[in-house]
């Protein structure tokens, strides 16, 4: 830790120096989340899209091609199963099916055909887990979570707005979606599944960025008042320097924790945990590089706009 | 050590003491993805001759609450949402993908003529029990009402010789040949299993659902899975924690410790808050937790950081400690609000898992502002002042 006081003493670290480079990189990084996310799509879990999930537990391993060749075997062949996504569970005897008979979640009795055909020829086959969902309710979640999102988006450029300035909110904000694209973007590229967690995940992880955001913020804020005759690139880039222990330190306990979640925590909270893990990353990169950059970009292209007027005898110069 | 600082150890040590207590007496209340069981949105559908309006709905949810009652469920959460629909929360529930099928199930049981006229209905019954007839085949055997009783010796005495056909949910069931008049007792056979003979009686005993309810989403989770995720939650909630502890003693040496302190606090008074609260503690919520230790030790950074900017600035120790704690908790409230907008968001849209995932996060961001501001500070201050020289090198100045 030592050497990033160091590293502040002598300046060597010039985040705000090379803004334009991070700002670059940063919507390079949001133009390809984009077009993967317009190319790849998001894989939808059930409870967005409607249709059954199904957790099957076999006495031994089984591969997806077994489960599959029953799926589509006559006996199965009028529920038309061929485009049933099947994965198997790692470390488990666990089987997963995903599947709909024209747009809708199987039947009881669909479910049970499935297992007695299942266990004709894989053995024993128990049903552990099922969700079965209506495309109207997954229509509505989805609403749902896009308001959750926008919300607390309101909400916090409000906030920050309020006790800040309207600059660093906005800035705070194009942060927060730099993340959620960026973590949206792997995702569609993995073809992970995006499922209410993972909305959960993204609000932590917005929640999250905000934070370091703010406790930078929060030093130029500081420093804004304290050291009047440097720049507000000087400024903008010793708070971040000043913070840099702090935001480091929080992002590796942080991490220990969700990846001790990652590699221990189970199946079904394994893609929960990563989206965490990617917003970890992507947030502390946004709160050092981006939202400072932003806040700095705009606040002299703000201040320059003025100078130009009071020059330009329009504005009386007490006001810029 | 000064009295003010005794007291508020005292004060410390009794909010230890009431969650301890609370975390050993209270059971922790487990969401259906930790414990098993059966979580419906149902929603009421017109029929050609009933229309699904507020009386119908709530009737629905009496026939609901009586079948689950003979289910057995603990706790049952049952309610309605919005004009239509009902939600069913069975969390515990020893098989419950069969909970699922007897909740959902209309249950209208009808007995029809050759001719197709309905000679009564469920409603008619007056008990039902699951037996067997003599064949041995599984059955359902009925009393019915003085009223149903009358329908019943009626329709009997002018169809003798020809068949009553019995139809559940306008599936045959059988359709027996009347051997003489039935008065106020019969069988129902043509169940296939002594398993559906008992949920048949049971939702017979119930009775039939005025009107039909379709199954928008449905959630059932056996609780073997639940069992295994509460397992592995353990270990990494164990794992995870023991990092972040070993981290903070690592980097922090004495104040890590203070602040690996003030996080095994912070942990009690999260649980206690969630099981005094009655939260549900789902999956994600645990996930939550998991995380918010991580987070939780963020404010304790914040300030050992701005301690040592403040030490570097010339301050003494002790002026120092308060300057860091003063000066950082505008920091540290800022950050924890923006957070707090979020969860709240999360509260209000979530439902289910992705709420006890909000609740969890609100209540640990609400106690690791407690226990950074107070409980660090408390042991802080006490420890440097037992010898400020020799403890005010900790803070690496």
């Amino acid at each position: 830790m030592e050497s990033i006081s160091e590293l502040r003493e002598v300046g060597a670290l010039d985040i705000i120096g090379k803004r334009r480079t991070y700002l670059a990189i940063s919507a390079i990084l949001v133009v390809i989340g984009v077009v993967t996310l317009a190319v790849k799509g998001l894989n939808l879990g059930v409870d967005f899209t409607g249709g059954s999930l199904i957790r099957l537990r076999f006495e031994r391993s089984v591969t997806a091609g077994e489960v599959s060749s029953v799926l589509t075997s006559d006996a199965l062949a009028d529920m038309n199963l061929g485009k049933a996504v099947i994965q198997p569970i790692r470390g488990t005897c666990d089987v997963q099916v995903r599947a709909q008979v024209e747009g809708k979640p199987l039947s009881d009795l669909q479910v049970n055909k499935i297992i007695d055909e299942l266990s004709k020829s894989l053995g024993y086959v128990s049903l552990v887990e099922s969700q079965m969902v209506e495309a109207v309710i997954g229509k509505e979640l989805l609403n749902k979570a896009i308001l959750a999102i926008t919300l607390s988006c309101v909400g916090i450029v409000a906030y920050v707005s309020l006790r800040f300035e309207f600059k660093f909110g906005v800035a705070a904000v194009c942060a927060l979606i730099h993340d959620t694209i960026i973590v949206l973007g792997v995702f569609a590229l993995l073809g992970r599944q995006v499922n209410s967690p993972f909305i959960a995940a993204i609000l932590t992880i917005i929640g999250y960025s905000i934070n370091d955001t703010i406790v930078i913020y929060d030093k130029i804020r500081e420093n804004l008042k304290f050291r009047k005759k440097e720049t507000i690139e000087e400024i903008a880039n010793s708070s971040i320097l000043q913070t840099m222990t702090r935001s480091i330190n929080t992002v590796v306990t942080t991490l220990l924790a969700v990846l001790a979640l990652y590699f221990f925590g189970g199946a079904s909270i394994k893609d929960f945990s990563l989206a965490i893990i990617l917003g970890l990353i992507a947030g502390t990169y946004s709160s050092i590089c981006i939202a400072p950059s932003i806040w700095v970009e705009w606040t002299l292209w703000d201040k320059e706009r003025k100078m130009r007027q009071v020059t330009s005898g329009r504005m009386s110069p007490k006001d810029a | 050590m000064r009295p003010g600082i005794i007291w508020r150890f005292v004060g410390v040590a009794i909010i230890v003491v009431v969650c301890a207590l609370a975390i050993w007496k209270l059971p922790i209340n487990l969401g259906l993805d930790l414990r098993g069981g059966t979580r419906l949105v149902l929603e009421a559908k017109d029929t050609e001759t009933v229309k699904a309006d507020d009386d119908a709905v709530n009737r629905a949810k009496e026939v609901i609450e009586r079948r689950v009652n003979q289910l057995g469920v603990a706790e049952p959460v049952i309610y309605r949402q919005g004009a239509r629909r009902i939600i069913v929360e069975l969390a515990g529930v020893k098989d419950p993908h069969r909970a699922r099928e007897i909740v959902g199930r209309t249950a209208q049981l009808e007995f029809r003529d050759e001719r197709g006229n309905v000679i009564m209905t469920g409603n008619d019954l007056k008990t039902a029990v699951a037996g067997y007839d003599q064949y041995s085949r599984p059955a359902v055997n009925f009393e019915l009402s003085p009223e149903g009783a009358r329908k019943f010796e009626k329709a009997t005495l002018e169809n003798i010789g020809r068949r009553i056909a019995i139809y559940l949910d306008e599936e045959l069931l059988s359709a027996p040949v009347v051997q003489n008049v039935i008065k106020d007792k019969g069988q129902i056979t043509g169940l296939g299993s002594m398993e559906k003979a008992k949920d048949l009686s049971m939702m017979l005993r119930a009775g039939a659902l005025p009107v039909p309810l379709e199954v928008l989403h449905s959630e059932v989770l056996e609780p073997t899975l639940g069992q295994e995720a509460v397992d592995q939650s353990k270990v990494a909630a164990l794992i995870g924690a023991s990092l972040v502890v070993m981290f903070m003693l690592f980097v922090y040496k004495i104040p890590g410790l203070v602040a690996d302190i003030a996080l095994a606090i912070y942990a009690m008074i999260v649980v206690a808050a969630l099981v005094s609260l009655k939260a549900v503690l789902t999956l994600p919520g645990i996930a939550g937790l998991i995380l918010s230790v991580g987070m939780a030790v963020d404010a304790n950074v914040i300030i050992f950081e701005r301690i040592k900017e403040e030490l570097r600035s010339g301050k003494r120790i002790r002026a120092a400690i308060e300057a860091g704690f003063s000066r950082a908790f505008g920091c540290i409230l800022d950050s924890n609000i923006t957070t707090l907008i979020t969860a709240g968001a999360l509260y209000a849209f979530g439902s289910g898992a992705v709420r006890g995932f909000a609740v969890t996060l609100g209540l640990g961001i609400l106690a690791s502002m407690f226990t950074a501001v107070v409980v660090t500070k408390l042991i802080l201050v006490a420890i440097v002042d037992r010898n400020p020289e020799k403890y005010g090198k900790y803070f690496g100045a």
